[in-house]
């Protein structure tokens, strides 16, 4: 167990690479209680959210969900976030845990709409559940009918007898399911979302095969591919921004930066020699420093050593071969498209 | 479950030592916390070490340990199937995943190590 922001999580339950491969191929469960909630009430709800959020929330229909990001006046990220459409004058977002007070004080802070911000953490737990056999293992315990529930969509029903809103989301590159429940009933879900998935060979998987699996996917995590130093430019996300919406918090620096170009990129790279660049090593060019990793480690699905770094923009295209710095040694690797994983459909 | 004729570091290192030569990895309760060992960085034959000094590094997929030496000498021999298969290390930590051999240049040293009863016992503990 391991402390994360406060929470005695598990790093892994049996052993990180089994969990990740379970959840490539069959079912993996994750215990993300820590994950921050955040409910948006009021007449302008809308309003509220798409003035402090990125993405375009009027897109959304009820029972749509959509990544989005929270940016600081000056463009970098203060969270990423799911924003989930309850109703139109209701909005649920899911926050980073480490983030969610911050969160919750820029969100209500800038609230000009007279909405009810909540922050609803401590109401909810939440419990993934993600691979193949996903919906067939949260079939058999819930009436709500999950096949036809779309990706990015969800529905408000119940899990063992008890209300849940059940949304087909995830942070593993895998078909799945995230649900948020009410805390006390978290143990009694976990234990039979687990006997419901032993048919399929169910694994409960901790944030260590949560790592590994979201950055094969390419997926961000705060703190490493994005912070408040980091635009959505920058971090390649420029598809949850929508520019066109109208005013929002972070439009106006990036609408700048766009019209300047930025000097930086995230790209993947593959480590070519022996070695593994993991977060904060530095990247060299030509005997030179030129950028970062901020997530890297082996990949168990593809069975190599891979990263994320960020690069000058006139140095970040595929196929370039850099140098990671590991223990003080140049190891070489190379730029490469990603998503690393992206699975069939 | 931790060999009897094995000193024991609180780094959950060990080492056996036969006629002057001292063998050294790390210990099961090691392996364990680590989880699944994908790389093993080890010295060349050759190379110096002073006890307590860093002697490589193990990598699981989550994170990088390093191996600190129990004993002073030089490296007369490295485990080659580490380079290969890592993974042997979670499977045979106080056998054939032996890291390297060491020519012991203080024999003495090893006395303040831990014995197997009291390893166990800190290892339980920790």
């Amino acid at each position: 167990m391991v402390d994360f922001g406060g929470w005695d999580m598990p790093v892994q339950y049996s052993s990180l690479i089994e969990e990740h491969k379970a959840v490539r191929e069959r079912v993996g469960v994750f215990d993300v209680s820590h994950m921050g909630e955040i409910e948006i009430r009021g007449p302008e709800a809308l309003r509220l959210v798409d003035h402090v959020a990125t993405n375009s929330a009027s897109k959304l229909k009820i029972g749509q969900a959509q990544y989005s990001g929270l940016l600081y006046p000056h463009g970098g990220f203060v969270d990423d976030i799911l924003v989930h459409k309850v109703a139109d004058d209701h909005f649920f977002l899911c926050v980073n845990a480490s983030n969610q007070d911050k969160d919750y004080e820029h969100i209500a802070q800038h609230d000009y709409f007279d909405c009810i911000v909540e922050n609803a953490g401590p109401r909810f737990a939440q419990i993934a559940i993600q691979g193949p056999k996903a919906l067939a293992t949260l079939q058999k315990l819930t009436p709500a009918e999950l096949a036809p529930i779309k990706y990015y969509w969800f529905t408000d029903n119940e899990v063992c007898g008890t209300p849940a809103r059940i949304a087909r989301t995830g942070y593993t590159g895998e078909d799945g399911l995230e649900i948020y429940i009410a805390p006390e009933e978290a143990a009694r879900i976990w234990s039979a979302i687990l006997a419901a998935g032993e048919e399929f060979g169910i694994k409960p998987a901790g944030l260590g095969a949560r790592n590994t699996l979201r950055l094969e996917a390419k997926m961000a995590l705060y703190g490493h591919e994005i912070d408040a130093t980091i635009t959505p430019w920058e971090a390649d996300l420029a598809w949850i921004v929508k520019l066109d919406k109208g005013d929002f918090i972070g439009r106006e620096a990036l609408v700048k930066q766009k019209e300047q170009g930025i000097t930086r990129r995230l790209i993947g790279f593959e480590m070519r020699g022996r070695g593994i660049g993991r977060d904060g090593y530095e990247v060299y060019i030509d005997g030179a420093r030129a950028g970062w990793v901020t997530s890297g480690g082996p990949s168990p699905t593809l069975n190599k050593n891979i990263g994320l770094c960020y690069l000058p923009i006139n140095q970040s295209e595929p196929g370039r071969v850099i140098h990671v710095m590991v223990r003080n040694q140049p190891v070489e690797a190379v730029t490469v498209p990603t998503p690393f994983y992206k699975r069939a459909k | 479950m931790y060999p009897e004729n094995f000193r024991y570091t609180k780094e959950h290192e060990w080492v056996s030592t036969e006629g002057g030569t001292g063998t050294i990895g790390i210990t099961d309760h090691a392996q364990k916390e680590l989880g699944d060992i994908v790389y093993v960085d080890l010295p060349k034959v050759g190379t110096v070490i002073e006890k307590g000094k860093t002697l490589g590094s193990v990598e699981s997929v989550k994170a990088v340990s390093d191996i600190y030496s129990p004993v002073s000498g030089e490296v007369v021999a490295v485990n080659e199937i580490l380079t290969s298969s890592p993974e042997k290390l979670n499977e045979d930590p106080h056998g054939a995943a032996w890291l390297v051999k060491i020519k012991l240049s203080s024999p003495g040293e090893t006395s303040d190590l831990m014995s197997a009863a009291d390893y166990q016992k800190y290892a339980g503990e920790e």
